[in-house]
């Protein structure tokens, strides 16, 4: 706790790792907190516009992500999620679940994660038939029948997942139509064995050790489906839940200038959780190192006039 | 004695390539099992775990849910 860091990088994506190869390059005291190392291009399946590579998939990625920074022995405190961070005098204070550090400076790059439904049996069937990853979890719904929640192109590639596997699988979307892109939505609608509910939104999400029905409300009138699996593809939410003074926009994202600064002087951001347009990889990694170039022009500004 | 390791996964699941890229790196042998291809582990992979998530990781009956390193470590006697 005595010691204060040059910085404090929280999450270990795109935009973290790249910052913590530019922090080790300029030599910086600092500190990687995270809840995992990737983020969300360990999810990204197959990725053909990252510079240098005509195709990867988002698990090597990461991997060589993990191999670049271990090449200057970074220090990585993973399944540390952040839950504040606060100015304490001069400094910043980062309160994690497990340790509290202090540091001139901090790069917030905790990127984003699957929205919830906000309805009951969510949290209790989760993984218990609920899930937000039908890339990962569709092969155990073999000969089930499955809800997807969500009407945009993550929903139908997931319905896609479950179309030779499933007997019978629903889409839940709360506006008048779908949306994603034609190509995908004649797929699922060519597919025979697909029901897309519009105009809906769930209700609960029940059973007993695992889910056995979803209900749901239709134009305002409820209904229930008996399923076996629930997949929730609806988006993403920025991961700013930790208590902060730090400026957002209408959407949670950290708002922050050129120079990836946010409201509070030494306090950084850069990334899925900013507000910076155009959410790619590539572009969250560069915005990174821009973040890192910039905590090094403040930290040697605050030196001067200490 | 070398610990019986059991990694129950699907091929398109990132952490389940994690884990046993994880366990390759520490020179742990593990039965792979791929539950796309063969119901009855899903099965057992569901009564052994209580749910239905990969990756499942048994470490002489130790169930792990999920690319945890620090519980897989400690399960191994690795560090």
């Amino acid at each position: 706790m005595d010691k204060i860091y040059d910085l404090i990088i929280v999450g270990a994506g795109p935009a973290g790792i790249t910052a913590s190869v530019y922090a080790a390059r300029k030599q910086m005291v600092f500190l990687v907190v995270t809840e995992d190392i990737g983020g969300q291009t360990v999810w990204s399946g197959d990725i053909e516009n990252y510079t240098g590579y005509q195709f990867v998939t988002g698990v090597e990625l990461t991997m060589k992500f993990e191999e670049h920074i271990k090449k200057y022995e970074v220090e990585v405190r993973e399944n540390e999620p952040v839950t504040a961070i606060e100015k304490k005098d001069n400094n910043i204070q980062t309160t994690t679940s497990k340790n509290t550090y202090l540091s001139k400076t901090v790069i917030i790059a905790s990127g984003k994660k699957a929205r919830e439904l906000g309805v009951d049996g969510e949290k209790e069937f989760r993984g218990k038939g609920l899930a937000y990853c039908a890339t990962c979890d569709a092969p155990l719904f073999a000969g089930k029948d499955v809800v997807v929640v969500g009407g945009g192109n993550s929903a139908l590639e997931a319905v896609l997942q479950f179309i030779k596997i499933s007997p019978k699988i629903y889409m839940i979307n709360d506006i008048p139509a779908l949306g994603g892109d034609p190509i995908m939505r004649e797929k699922v609608l060519k597919a025979g064995n697909v029901t897309v509910i519009n105009n809906s939104v769930v209700k609960s999400v029940e059973g007993d050790k695992f889910v056995e029905r979803v209900k749901y409300l239709e134009n305002g009138e409820e209904k229930e489906l008996s399923v076996q699996g629930v997949f929730v593809e609806i988006g993403l939410v920025p991961n700013t839940s930790f208590q902060s003074d730090i400026e957002k926009n209408d959407v949670g994202e950290i708002k922050v200038n050129n120079c990836n600064e946010t409201n509070i002087p030494g306090v950084f951001a850069a990334g899925d959780v900013t507000d910076v347009p155009e959410k790619q990889i590539i572009i969250a990694a560069g915005e990174g190192a821009k973040a890192t170039l910039k905590v090094f022009n403040y930290i040697s500004r605050i030196k001067e006039t200490w | 004695m070398d610990k019986n390791v059991i990694v129950y996964g699907t091929p398109t699941c990132p952490y389940c390539v994690r884990v046993k890229e994880y366990l390759t790196e520490n020179s742990i042998e593990f039965e792979n099992v791929d539950v796309a291809e063969d119901n009855n582990r899903v099965q057992e992979m569901v009564d052994k775990s209580g749910q239905m998530g990969v990756p499942v990781i048994d470490i002489d009956g130790e169930i792990i849910v999920g690319f945890e390193k620090e519980k897989i470590s400690q399960a191994l006697g690795i560090s």
